[in-house]
């Protein structure tokens, strides 16, 4: 049963390089400690080429050219683990979570879908590059020998059945300590041991008699040995991941401009898409949290919400939504740390119906709708909603979904429907023309509204009034007379007709529109 | 394809040059000689031209393909329907008309037909003017229609306060130069991201004089983008503006005649107003070269039954 391992040396610039792709080809070290007591915990390969390790002290640090120093994030690196499982998880459900930068993964019964083992393994190791992480992957008939193989080989390795001691015996013995090195902990006991025997890589190991071995350094030394010789036989631990896609940067500067904020979100943005891609999801709804530098202490969290109509999976849009959001609702404050969270659902389907009419792409008519949004405002472009009331303005706006239809519109009768939607409009102003009504025997005789240009004129003919009322049990009631109207311009001679309202609370008269 | 320029000097009876090179001699006539008929010159010309072999592939003109005609579907109002074959897609449409000349009835009837059809509709509404009952008594989906309000919001009122002693203009072309590049914008964004059936431009309460400054080319911009798409751009408007840009001209009128009953010595709630009568004459067809013709329809109010 073959099982594959992807592990991430240097996890803590690895995470860094994650979110800073730029600093790739130059010479990192990741510090941490409280100043001035900062040390090196972890490097990567050109700053190890550089003379820089892990334990020096900052100040010996900055003497050298060209090393460029960061300190550790724990969200980085958090975010950077989640990435790994995401990676690990796209490819079998089976996935061991086990270590921030090591995942195991069961690959039984992969073959079909992602072809022979070499072909999974480099498949790993893109998707794993894809997600901003330079992995080794390692395959292996046990975990342990796949575990070792990442740790030990760079890049792609693919170790055979029944040949695990040949190809793992070239490995040094501090692989089999790697965890303990790491922490920083001093070369354990054992260690010194083996290397006091003369046990230098893993093949001597492997060859010493198991007897003598179990005599002098116990169980320990056996179980060590029979990881030299990647004759282990462990079953995984599978981990079930919460679908939680996040992204955080901290600034060592806060920024204060939008640009290298969209900057910064792009790069986010991507590495977001990329892990719900991984996982076969979409983005429904995106939650940016900038934490704002003030002048008090007190750090301000500033949050946006942007709720996608339909789940996407672009980034750009992502960005370019974000961007029309922060330009109408800036944060106020310099930024010093982005964290961005997105709600993941269902991808939906892309393809439409053959013989369906055309509807416009989900993506480009949001991008859209925000655009005109923030020219003409928010609450002023949408679809209608009826309420249910009989206030003459009894709407509201809501959101505007074009969900294509996944039926062919029904055809009924056209000439029942053409006779129906003939049906004289009214055109309202809004607001209501105020007008001046002379009135005989409580009936208007003449209109005018103030301005000239507004429809003014005798009456000649009129149907009403009308009397509705609503809403008394609120403060904001209403009560009022319709009258329709055909008015005749003096200047024009034009005849038109019009809908005058007499509101009964308030005494005043108003042009409610025209019929048109 | 470089141009071709073909010198020509008959006088001398010298030979024809394309692009410096000389193409076979044709026989001009000598200066007493009786000149061959137009005919049996244009075809010397061309076979000598046709012969050149840098002329092998250029089409010639009367070659050419033909623009297909587009597609045209239903206004919703038979009459309109026979009298125009229907809205073309795929190309800028004008109705004009007063007010109370049934331009609004036209608008949702297509709308509703439109939606109908199961396709998405806009309105940007250049004076916020749509009335939702309407719309839902004539049979428009709403949830299929999206509505564009353009107008002033708080943010510009205050800045043209602030703006209104530096300007010579009136507060109204202000406000209207302000709708209008909201409409235009609006607009150029909505036609660039495809997918709608209708896109409508209420222009229909805007000053003339603020739709007249509209430059001719946004028009011509227009027609280009929503040309080969399946999209109808319906354009409201108190009088043509577009030019040579639209493919389809009405003009609406109401006959505002006496309703019965007015001089009846009845109370006025007795009356109703139960709808218009409505002529549409077509003015301008670059579809189909038709002689300007007129219809007439009748529109019913919501109440009338």
């Amino acid at each position: 049963m073959p099982f594959a391992c992807i592990y991430v040396p240097n996890f803590s610039v690895a995470a860094i390089l994650r979110a800073e792709p730029e600093l790739k080809t130059s010479a990192v070290a990741v510090i941490e400690g409280k100043p001035p007591l900062e040390r090196i915990i972890a490097v990567n390969e050109r700053a190890r080429r550089l003379g820089i390790a892990p334990g020096m002290t900052k100040a010996q640090a900055e003497l050298c050219e060209g090393l460029t120093l960061r300190l550790r994030s724990p969200l980085q690196e958090s975010s950077a683990h989640a990435a790994l499982l995401d990676c690990a998880q796209s490819f079998s459900p089976r996935a061991e979570d086990a270590a921030r930068d090591t995942a195991l993964l069961d690959l039984a019964g992969m073959e079909s879908l992602f072809g022979s083992l070499p072909e999974i393994s480099r498949a790993i190791h893109n998707r794993a590059a894809a997600l901003g992480l330079e992995p080794n992957v390692a395959s292996a008939s046990n975990p342990d020998a796949a575990l070792l193989a990442a740790r030990g080989f760079t890049g792609v390795t693919v170790i055979a059945s029944g040949k695990e001691a040949e190809q793992l015996g070239v490995l040094p013995a501090e692989v089999l300590f790697a965890e303990e090195l790491q922490k920083g902990k001093a070369a354990t006991g054992l260690l010194e041991t083996l290397n006091r025997w003369g046990i230098h890589n893993l093949r001597s190991l492997a060859a010493l008699p198991q007897a003598a071995l179990s005599e002098r350094l116990g169980q320990e030394g056996l179980r060590l040995q029979q990881l030299a010789r990647g004759a282990t036989q462990r079953t995984l631990v599978p981990v079930e991941t919460p679908l939680l896609f996040e992204e955080a940067i901290e600034l060592e500067h806060a920024i204060v401009l939008l640009e290298p904020l969209a900057f910064l979100l792009n790069r986010m943005l991507e590495q977001l898409c990329a892990r719900l891609a991984a996982r076969a999801k979409a983005a429904q709804e995106l939650r940016l949290t900038l934490e704002l530098e003030t002048y008090t202490s007190r750090k301000e969290q500033f949050l946006r919400t942007l709720r996608l109509p339909v789940p996407m999976l672009d980034a750009k849009v992502f960005l370019k939504l974000l961007q029309l959001d922060l330009n109408a609702h800036p944060p106020g404050a310099p930024i010093a740390k982005i964290h961005l969270a997105a709600e993941a659902a269902r991808s939906r389907a892309a393809q439409g119906g053959l013989f369906l009419p055309p509807a416009p792409e989900p993506e480009k008519l949001e991008l859209t709708l925000t655009r005109i949004a923030a020219l003409v405002g928010e609450n002023k472009i949408g679809a209608l909603e009826l309420l249910d009331t009989h206030h003459p303005e009894g709407f509201r706006m809501q959101r505007f979904i074009a969900q294509a239809p996944q039926k062919q519109p029904c055809k009924t009768a056209p000439d029942a429907e053409e006779q129906k939607s003939i049906v004289t409009a009214l055109r309202r102003f809004r607001p209501p023309l105020k007008a001046n009504v002379t009135l005989e025997n409580s009936q208007p005789l003449h209109v005018a509204c103030l301005k000239k240009k507004e429809p003014h004129g005798a009456v000649l003919w009129k149907a009403g009034p009308w009397r509705s009322s609503g809403d008394w049990w609120e403060r904001e009631a209403w009560s009022r007379d319709e009258w329709d109207l055909a008015l005749q311009s003096k200047s024009e001679g034009q005849i038109s007709f019009y809908r005058l309202v007499h509101d009964l609370l308030a005494g005043n008269w108003y042009l409610e529109g025209t019929y048109d | 394809m470089s141009s071709a320029v073909v010198f020509t000097s008959a006088a001398q009876s010298r030979p024809l040059v394309f692009d410096g090179k000389a193409v076979p001699e044709v026989s001009l006539p000598e200066p007493g000689e009786a000149r061959p008929p137009q005919a049996v010159r244009y075809a010397e010309l061309s076979s000598s031209l046709a012969s050149n072999p840098k002329l092998i592939d250029v089409t010639q003109a009367s070659r050419l393909e033909i623009r297909p005609a587009p597609e045209m579907v239903s206004s919703g109002i038979s009459a309109i329907d026979a009298l125009t074959g229907g809205l073309p897609r795929g190309c800028l449409t004008e109705i004009c008309g007063s007010a109370s000349s049934g331009r609004t009835t036209l608008l949702l009837a297509a709308l509703a037909a439109a939606t109908r059809r199961g396709e998405f509709c806009v309105v940007v509404d250049a004076s916020d003017t749509l009335d939702p009952h309407s719309a839902l008594a004539a049979g428009v989906e709403l949830d299929h229609l999206l509505w564009v309000r353009c107008g002033e919001d708080t943010n510009s009122r205050s800045a043209e306060k602030k703006s209104r002693a530096k300007t010579f203009f009136s507060s109204e072309t202000r406000q209207s130069d302000h709708r209008m590049e909201q409409v235009l914008r609006a607009t150029d964004l909505l036609l660039e991201s495809g997918g709608f059936g209708l896109i409508v431009l209420d222009l229909g309460d805007l000053p003339p004089q603020a739709a007249r400054y509209i430059p001719l080319t946004t028009w011509f911009r227009f027609r280009r983008v929503v040309e080969h798409t399946p999209t109808i751009l319906l354009v409201i408007e108190p009088q043509p503006i577009a030019g040579s840009c639209s493919s389809l001209l009405l003009q609406l009128g109401s006959q505002c005649e006496e309703p019965d009953g007015m001089h009846a010595l009845r109370p006025t709630h007795a009356h109703l107003l139960t709808g218009l009568n409505i002529t549409a004459e077509l003015l301008c067809s670059r579809l189909e070269r038709k002689p300007a013709q007129s219809t007439a329809f009748e529109s019913k109010t919501a109440w009338a039954g």
